[in-house]
């Protein structure tokens, strides 16, 4: 590991033993990188920035630094600070005993750290500033100091966990700046933790995408916002048209009702999500882009308008210079390379399952974590015939069902969610959703922990208890092969 | 429009009765008694007794260090409590607070009587070990008093300020010593100021454990008890400028400490 300053390997974290708040994450950080942990409120980016500084210990996996294995060292024997959020002076000491504290722990002799401490004064440019009470100081200075208070350590590592937040809006730009000439300047290894995408894209060398306790894309800032990996970081990382769609044929898809060329290269006839930025579509007249739309509003966001239109069934926002009013008819332009294509996540709505029961009847019984199904047999079974309470397959062979893997999986549009809990197949809560161009996708998570992702045209909001109804005949089945896959 | 005629400053009058009846009353009759003989002349001779009588000022010594010693060792013991029970990660975590406090809700002479028959069951007779009775008693009584402000004190100390110690490089014993302690003074001095003070004039629990080395509180009562209003007020006033002098300058240190919170 040539010069990997900090690695993960399969670092998991459950604080009950139960739910993991890191699922199995896996990290290499090079060294003099700034690194953003990006993601919403509870996707475990905090965790996982405490267990690099040593203040929680991972439940599985190793943490190493340059190479050695740090995960059970504790925080004060890790050449690694921390700059808090809410900054965490210590109240009964003035500036200079704050910054030195650090230095004091070490026993450096006096000149030295009036020098230090000066030198780290500087560098946040609060020079003077020693024998200030904290008190006395306002949320920028109490920042700056934090900061000062943490690199005159001149630690490998540099944590910084969301210390921009309580900083006000001008105060908030100005400091992201600084503290990447501060990085520049100092070349430790900066690691900062933000739930606010833009400041990821603006600081960062490399942005670490996170929700749900698992990595969604590691990547640059560019990389980031132009291919995103999946939906969900298209649609957390700026504005973004989702649309659900296939491929016609080579570097042609299909989505919105129209045939666009695309860059991006997939089999024909998988199913893909594709991406287009506001920014990226150009309005023109009526007929002269690949489809036309409707405006349906226009808000004026200082440089630019915030257009929607309705194309057909699809909805589609448009950032551009121009003002068009209301109900003009438009066409809409996008040029191949600004349509991102990503191939449909397949793992969705899989559940794996056994046989539990053959009915009398010829049904059979699939007992699944969250739920069982009964079906006929030939469902499960295609061309098989039952006779006698025997299952016979295609081939003539009888089936010995017992204890046979089955996996179920339906398809997103042809479920239906209901706030009704009890007249689903199972009850959760909605953690997430996206606009996909005419509906929302929304993904459902039961009490075991099992998400379902559902098409809905209505707006739901996330947090709502849902019963997740799947018709019968919606349903689609693998068995398991001999070998166990699928 | 007609005018309401009640005011609400009306509400203080029942408090103003009692403060004029019960507190500035008094403490002009102490005074006065204070400063004057038993014929009624303006005197210092009450003063001048007090401090050259070497039995008055033993006992002013003795009540210090009864006192002294009750308020260390229900901070030794009270700080490690508050401290689990505010950090600490468990449950029912105000079920052990209430435990602690508990005896709080039991009458004063009931607990102490209670405790008295266990000592005696010990030590035979409680007679052999006055002071140390003594004292058990009185951190038993003054224990509750101590953990509660510091308790509310620690669960108001921000963890990052912890966990920033150790970021720093302290271990655990610089994180107390450096970190934590410093913190924590607001508290200590608000449990201390609620031993400290009524410790030193309870001497009911010495009554009760056959302690009959005076404090101060019990040398006033037997002056008040043979009608020696004089000599009684000027060691109520003395006790009266030493607590004064002690609030103020506690008042001083957390002060300081806390100008440099907010």
């Amino acid at each position: 590991m040539a010069n990997n300053i900090i690695e993960l390997k399969n670092v998991k974290k459950t604080y009950d033993g139960k739910t993991y708040v890191i699922e199995d994450f896996s990290l290499e950080i090079k060294e003099g990188e700034f690194v953003t942990f990006l993601g919403p409120s509870g996707c475990g980016k905090t965790t996982i920035l405490r267990m690099i500084g040593g203040f929680d210990t991972q439940t599985e996996g190793e943490i190493y630094l340059e190479g050695n294995d740090i995960s059970i060292l504790p925080p004060n024997k890790r050449p690694i600070n921390t700059v808090f959020q809410k900054y965490a002076l210590f109240p009964h000491l003035n500036v200079y005993d704050n910054i030195a504290f650090g230095l004091k722990m070490k026993k450096v002799d006096k000149a030295e750290m009036d020098k230090k401490v000066s030198e780290a004064l500087e560098i946040v440019d609060l020079e003077g500033f020693e024998k200030r009470n904290i008190s006395t100081l306002s949320g920028g200075q109490q920042q700056r100091i934090a900061i000062a208070r943490a690199i005159v350590n001149q630690p490998k590592v540099l944590l910084l966990d969301e210390p921009l937040s309580a900083l006000d809006y001008k105060m908030r730009k100005e400091m992201q700046l600084e503290l990447k000439s501060m990085h520049k300047k100092l070349g430790i290894t900066f690691i900062f933790v933000t739930h606010d995408q833009e400041e990821a894209l603006t600081m960062s060398d490399k942005v670490v995408v996170m929700a749900d306790g698992e990595i969604q894309q590691v990547g640059t800032p560019e990389e980031i916002y132009n291919e995103p990996a999946n939906v969900f970081v298209a649609d957390f990382i700026g504005e973004s048209n989702i649309f659900n769609g296939v491929m016609e044929e080579d570097k042609k898809a299909y989505f919105a009702d129209t045939l666009f060329q695309t860059v991006d290269d997939f089999p024909k006839g998988t199913k893909i999500d594709a991406v287009i930025r506001p920014e990226d579509v150009e309005i023109t007249e009526a007929g002269a882009g690949q489809l036309d739309g409707v405006v349906t509003s226009a808000d004026f966001k200082g440089t630019f308008y915030v257009t929607f239109l309705q194309c057909g069934q699809f909805e589609m926002e448009v950032h551009c210079l121009k003002h068009y009013a209301e109900g003009t008819k438009v066409g809409l332009k996008v040029d191949p390379d600004n349509i991102h294509i990503i191939r449909y996540d397949m793992s969705k709505n899989h559940y794996v399952g056994s046989v539990a029961s053959v009915s009398e009847h010829g049904n059979v019984t699939l007992k699944f974590e969250d739920f069982s199904l009964k079906v006929p047999a030939a469902r499960v079974f295609p061309g098989s015939t039952f006779a006698d309470g025997v299952i016979t397959g295609a081939d003539g062979k009888a089936i010995v069902t017992e204890g046979l893997g089955v996996t179920a999986f339906y398809s997103p549009e042809s479920a239906q969610m209901s706030d009704d809990i009890k007249s689903g197949l199972v009850s959760g809560t909605i953690i997430s959703f996206y606009y996909i161009g005419d509906h929302y996708s929304y993904t459902i998570r039961t009490a075991s922990e099992e998400d379902y992702v559902v098409d809905d045209e209505y707006l739901w909001n996330q947090g709502d208890r849902v019963g997740v109804i799947v018709p019968e005949e919606a349903w689609g089945f693998k068995l398991e092969t001999a070998g166990g896959e699928l | 429009m007609k005018k309401s005629y009640f005011d609400r400053k009306l509400l203080a009058i029942p408090y103003m009765i009692f403060l004029v009846l019960f507190v500035i009353l008094p403490l002009l009759v102490v005074i006065y008694y204070g400063f004057t003989d038993a014929q009624g002349h303006m005197s210092f001779s009450n003063f001048v007794a007090f401090f050259s009588n070497g039995r008055t000022i033993g006992t002013l010594v003795y009540s210090f260090v009864i006192s002294l010693v009750t308020t260390t060792i229900c901070l030794l013991i009270a700080y490690p409590i508050a401290f689990i029970l505010a950090k600490g990660e468990y449950c029912r975590k105000h079920a052990f607070l209430m435990i602690f406090v508990l005896p709080m809700w039991i009458n004063f002479t009931l607990r102490i009587t209670a405790l008295k028959e266990i000592l005696t069951m010990l030590e035979g007779n409680l007679a052999y070990y006055p002071f140390m009775n003594t004292i058990i008693c009185m951190v038993y009584d003054f224990l509750p008093f101590m953990i509660m402000p510091m308790y509310n004190s620690l669960t108001k100390l921000d963890d990052s300020m912890l966990e920033a110690g150790a970021d720093l490089g302290a271990n655990k014993m610089q994180v107390l010593i450096h970190v934590l302690l410093p913190l924590s003074i607001p508290g200590i001095i608000s449990g201390v100021t609620m031993v400290f003070l009524p410790a030193m004039t309870n001497y009911v629990v010495l009554d009760m454990v056959y302690n009959s080395t005076y404090i101060m509180g019990s040398l006033i009562g037997s002056y008040f008890s043979s009608y020696d209003w004089n000599n009684g007020s000027v060691i109520s006033a003395i006790l009266l400028i030493f607590i004064g002098m002690f609030t103020i300058a506690t008042n001083r240190l957390v002060g300081n400490t806390e100008g440099g919170r907010a």
